[in-house]
Parts: structure tokens; C-alpha cells; sequence
């Protein structure tokens, strides 16, 4: 508890904790859906797309953030068009442009300034980078992302499970794909710079693929990815403050061992699932008949359609 | 017997090709309609057309006025991501009434259903044609948070307000619960999606499809990675839904031989209509032949 208090007794620590929260909050939630989607290599694509632009901001004396956030969202576009288009699979396509955005800022700052600590600390972090401005920011893109989810909660999971269902009834899929990739797009360049370049991908697939370990249900694993991150991230500043790691890597870490945990417990717990078919007259038999039949025959039978005759539910027959 | 869908030498494709050409045929009231044809010969673009998806390139297509309130049910193929996909049954079945949402707020005053199908506005007008797309654009610009509907509202709309959104309707949890009940899987409605069979899993979407829409389902390659004994069920689920539900069926397949007992009739395309009506007739066409083999004849 004291060191928690120390810690807080420091303005920049206190700083980076709030936009730490938020920001590894709002990447968990869009990452949801991007590690659904299959755009887990995104927030990776998109940090080193952000890391060149930066460094040629760096170079040419501009302010890093208004240089980088448009430049992001840019490619974000472009990374998710691609795969819309079907020209190139998306995984290559942001293998190629992460490569060489990551080129071309190493280049230019190996050509200006040299690999300055301001550099190096865009690779791997730094502490220090939250300024007030950006907290500010990140309490906005939260407030976004937050109100997006809680609002558009179900048009996010129609476009997510089914894009072709989502538009053929009528949700703007194109819609939902711009918003995500201008939210991740700055969520990736926020949380960047406190996280570095290498590792900011982490906060947007971790979370996700830790809550799929567990939950069943879409709301669970969003519910399960937000608190997850808030807590993986705040254990992993506290390390990165007693033992002197940096804060990145130290969250990293943590959000890893929270995989495995979970990973661990859901082994767990389907080998308890796997035994309990064995045993007769569970509470999960459907209906009269099936008591003593192994699961895979229960299942069977109430699967089936009830033979050719009339329909008795209530919302039968619709016909005039 | 109202007919649904008419397309009267309708062309449809993407900028640079045609997929689809000179296409007439209909689509009536409590039809079994097979399409058929190789990779590549048009049909799935031919769904996206008549899911409003892409505007026909020539020609004129007429979706009759009830159809288009109520909207078309789809079950689109299955992709990899969503095999392994956390949702329970009963989320994934719930997003279907989503549309339902967008198309009442943007259909007329009418009651979802009991007004005789009438044929919506015909021939000389393009306009009509333009109209029947410009409504879904309608409903399809409704869908996006629900913050640009534009129609007057009228006593039968169920308007979602701003702060029910993320709410669903009794209504439409009862409508979900209907179609689940119809289609037997009540008792998995908490179970998970990935870990349900691919037989059960079509199932899932297919209630989804009904709780979109009930008067007419389009199936885009059901069977595919479905095992035999499952394949058989589906096809007696889907003969159900058509008999005893009236649902008009408009199914993409390449199981000729598995369907045509079902069907009443084909749509056989190369890009062009090589074959249009019973299957009767069509074992008797030498494309029919190729595709079902000999011993039929």
C-alpha cells in the first residue's frame, strides 16, 4: 500500500497511470474485435507505421503527435481496405508496410540526429511520455471508445461474428470498420510512446485472447478484456516501479502470465467437462427420455426437428 | 401465388466484368428455388443482387413491397473466424432482430405482415426499380446507430430511442426465443458457438436468418463442411421451414443431386441462364444430365 502511495506522490507517475488505464482499457476493447477479426498484427503494423512517422517528425523539428496521428489512421485505412479489396492478404500487406515504415524511420534518424534517447524511448517505452495534454487525450478517446461500445454494442458484435449478415441487413459495416480503424489508429499512437513501438501490439491482443481462454460469451469476453487490461496494466506499472523494469515490457509480462493463468484454468476446467458426461442424470438434459444416453446421443436428439408434423411454437405459421 | 423477386433480363457485376447476364427469371411465394452452376458463374453475385447488396447493371429488378419491409433473410457462408468465435447461441440469434429494427423504423406504416404482396412498381418507371433500392439504402442508413432515420413515424414504428440502444426489446427476445423454439435449439442457448457442431452451428444461423426475416430465406452454400448424416438433417430442417412455415427458399448449392427431389425449381447459371424451371425438365437438359449423372434419366 506505501508504495503505491509513493508512487501517486509523483505528478509524471500519476500521469502516466491514468493514460496508462485508459488507454490499455480502450485497446482491449477495440481489440476484441480486431483479434476476432483476424487484425491481430494491426496494433503491430500500425505502432511501426506511427514509430517512422515520428522519427521524420523528430528529424524535421515537428511536434510528434499531430504529424503521426494522421499518418496512422491513414494506414489504418489502408490496412483494412486492403483485405476488404482482396488484392493482398492482410497478413502480408502489414508485414510489408510495418517493415517499411520501421525502415524508413530508422533511416532518417540514423541520417539527422542519431539514435537519440527520444528515439529509443518510441522503440521501447518510456515512462515519462505521458504529458498532461496527453492524458487529456487519452480521456477523450476512452470517453469514445467506451460510448461507441455501450451504444453500438450489438451493431459491433453483428459486424464482428458476420460482416456479410451485418450488410445484407442493413448495418453500415463500412461504417464500423472506419470508426475502428481511427480509434485504433490513436489509441495505437497514445499508448505508443508510454509502451514503445515493440510492444504496444500486447495491449490490443492480450487482453482478448486472455478472456477467450475463459468466457463464453461475446459480452463476457469484452466485460472480462476491459478489466483484465486496467488490472494487467496497473500490477505492471507497480513492478516496473519496485524492481526498476521498464513499464512496458513489465506490463507485457504480467499480461502474459494472465494468459497463461487463464489458459491454465480453462484446461482445468474442460477436463472437469469432459468427465462429467460420464456420469448419468446431469442437470443439463434437455428433455424427458434423455437421462441415461451418453451426451453425444442427448444432444442428437435435440437437435432434431420434431418429424415432418406442424410447428407448435408460438411464432408458427406466418402464412395468409 | 405472389411472386417475390422478378428480374427481367437484369445484368449484375462489379465495374470491370459482368458476372451475371441477361438474367430473367422469378422467385414466387413459398418457392424451393435451387441455384446451381460452377465457381465462378455468377451466383454469388446473383445473392448479393438480391440482398440489395449490388445495384443490377442493366435490366430491371422488382422486389414486391412486403418482401421489401420485411427484408431477406441470409445465411451467408460460414468464414474461418467464426468457427472458433465466443458468442452463445442466444447472442448470435439475437443479432438477427437487429434488422428487423432498421427495416420497421424505415418501412411504411404497414403491419409486418397480413397485406396482400402486391408487385411493386412495374416496367415503364425506373423509377419504382430506383425506389425499391433507395428504401433499403433507407434502412441501411438507419443501421448505422440509428441517428439518421429519416421517414415520418407512424404508430406501428418501434423507434429505438438513443439511450435504449444498447437494450434489446422484449420483442425482440421473444422473437429470438420463437425462432430458437422452431428450429430446436432452445435447449443450447447458452451454449457456446464454437463449440456446437457444424450441423447445429447452421442451425444458429439459421434462426438468426428467420429472426431477420420469416418470409424468405437465402442460403449461400449451406453444406459445405457439413458431414453426410448432418447434410440430410439440414435438408429436412430447410424442407420443413418451406412446407410447413412457408418460407420461400432460395438456395446457392452444388449438391444438385442432393436437393433436386426438394426443389420445385432450378436456376442453373453460367453467367447467362443456361436452365430455368422444374427439375423435372431439368434432368432431361443436358446441363441437368452432366450435373446429376446418368442412371436419372
Amino acid at each position: 500500500m506505501s508504495v503505491i502511495a509513493e508512487m501517486l506522490s509523483y505528478p509524471f507517475l500519476v500521469r502516466a497511470f491514468i493514460g496508462g488505464i485508459l488507454v490499455s482499457l480502450c485497446a482491449a476493447l477495440l481489440g476484441v474485435t480486431l483479434v476476432l477479426k483476424r487484425y491481430s498484427m494491426i496494433g503491430d503494423g500500425l505502432s511501426h507505421v506511427s514509430f517512422g512517422a515520428i522519427s521524420v517528425a523528430v528529424a524535421a523539428g515537428w511536434s510528434p503527435l499531430p504529424v503521426s496521428i494522421p499518418v496512422v489512421v491513414l494506414a489504418a485505412f489502408f490496412l483494412l481496405r486492403i483485405t476488404e479489396s482482396g488484392h493482398m492478404r492482410s497478413d502480408a500487406a502489414i508485414a510489408m508496410i510495418s517493415a517499411s515504415a520501421l525502415s524508413v524511420g530508422i533511416v532518417v534518424t540514423s541520417l539527422t540526429t542519431g539514435m537519440t534517447t527520444d528515439v529509443s524511448s518510441y522503440m521501447f517505452g518510456s515512462i515519462l511520455a505521458m504529458s498532461r495534454g496527453d492524458v487529456w487525450l487519452s480521456a477523450v478517446l476512452s470517453a469514445v471508445v467506451l460510448g461507441m461500445f455501450v451504444i453500438c454494442y450489438h451493431r459491433i458484435f453483428a459486424v464482428t461474428f458476420d460482416e456479410s449478415f451485418a450488410k445484407a441487413t442493413g448495418v453500415n459495416v463500412s461504417f464500423y470498420h472506419t470508426v475502428t480503424a481511427v480509434l485504433t489508429a490513436v489509441t495505437i499512437v497514445l499508448g505508443m510512446r508510454m509502451m514503445g513501438a515493440m510492444l504496444i501490439s500486447s495491449l490490443v491482443i492480450f487482453p482478448a485472447l486472455t478472456s477467450m481462454r475463459m468466457f463464453k460469451s461475446f459480452r463476457g469476453v469484452v466485460i472480462s478484456s476491459g478489466v483484465l487490461a486496467v488490472v494487467c496494466f496497473c500490477i505492471g506499472m507497480t513492478g516496473s516501479y519496485v524492481f526498476s523494469t521498464p513499464a512496458g515490457a513489465s506490463v507485457v509480462l504480467v499480461n502474459l502470465a494472465a494468459f497463461l493463468l487463464f489458459w491454465l484454468a480453462e484446461m482445468i476446467l474442460r477436463k472437469r467437462i469432459r468427465w462429467q458426461p460420464l456420469k448419468p442424470g446431469r442437470k443439463r438434459t434437455p428433455s424427458a427420455g434423455g437421462g441415461q444416453t451418453p451426451k453425444n446421443a442427448r444432444k442428437w436428439k435435440t437437435i432434431r426437428p420434431e418429424g415432418e408434423h406442424a410447428p407448435r411454437s408460438a411464432g408458427g405459421s406466418k402464412r395468409q | 401465388m405472389n411472386t417475390l423477386i422478378t428480374c427481367r433480363h437484369v445484368d449484375f457485376g462489379y465495374e470491370n466484368h459482368d458476372a451475371v447476364v441477361d438474367l430473367s427469371m422469378e422467385v414466387d411465394e413459398g418457392d424451393y428455388l435451387c441455384v446451381v452452376g460452377a465457381n465462378g458463374s455468377g451466383k454469388s453475385t446473383l445473392v448479393k443482387g438480391l440482398l440489395g447488396l449490388i445495384k443490377p447493371l442493366k435490366g430491371e429488378l422488382t422486389v414486391a413491397e412486403e418482401l421489401r419491409r420485411t427484408g431477406i433473410g441470409y445465411l451467408p457462408q460460414q468464414t474461418a473466424a467464426q468457427r472458433d468465435f465466443p458468442a452463445t447461441v442466444r447472442e448470435v440469434v439475437l443479432s438477427g432482430t437487429l434488422s428487423r429494427r432498421a427495416a420497421q423504423s424505415s418501412g411504411g406504416a404497414g403491419a409486418k405482415e397480413g397485406t396482400p404482396s402486391r408487385r411493386a412498381a412495374q416496367s415503364s418507371d425506373d423509377a419504382g426499380v430506383e425506389k425499391g433500392t433507395l428504401n433499403r439504402g433507407a434502412a441501411q442508413a438507419s443501421g448505422d446507430a440509428g441517428m439518421k432515420e429519416k421517414t415520418p413515424e407512424t404508430s406501428f414504428q418501434r423507434r429505438r430511442p438513443f439511450y435504449k440502444m444498447p437494450f434489446y426489446s422484449a420483442e425482440d427476445k421473444r422473437q429470438a426465443a420463437a425462432c430458437m423454439e422452431k428450429l430446436g435449439i432452445s435447449d443450447l442457448k447458452n451454449h457456446c458457438y464454437r463449440e456446437l457442431s457444424g450441423g447445429q452451428q447452421q442451425r444458429v444461423l439459421i434462426a438468426r436468418a428467420l429472426c431477420a426475416a420469416s418470409r424468405m430465406l437465402i442460403l449461400d452454400e449451406p453444406i459445405t463442411g457439413l458431414d453426410p448424416s448432418a447434410i440430410q438433417d439440414f435438408y429436412r430442417l430447410v424442407r420443413r421451414l418451406n412446407r410447413d412455415e412457408g418460407v420461400t427458399i432460395l438456395m446457392v448449392t452444388h449438391d444438385v443431386a442432393g436437393v433436386i427431389s426438394q426443389a420445385n425449381r432450378i436456376l442453373h447459371l453460367q453467367q447467362r441462364v443456361v436452365f430455368f424451371g422444374k427439375p423435372e425438365d431439368y434432368r432431361r437438359t443436358a446441363a441437368g444430365r452432366r450435373y446429376l449423372g446418368g442412371e436419372d434419366r
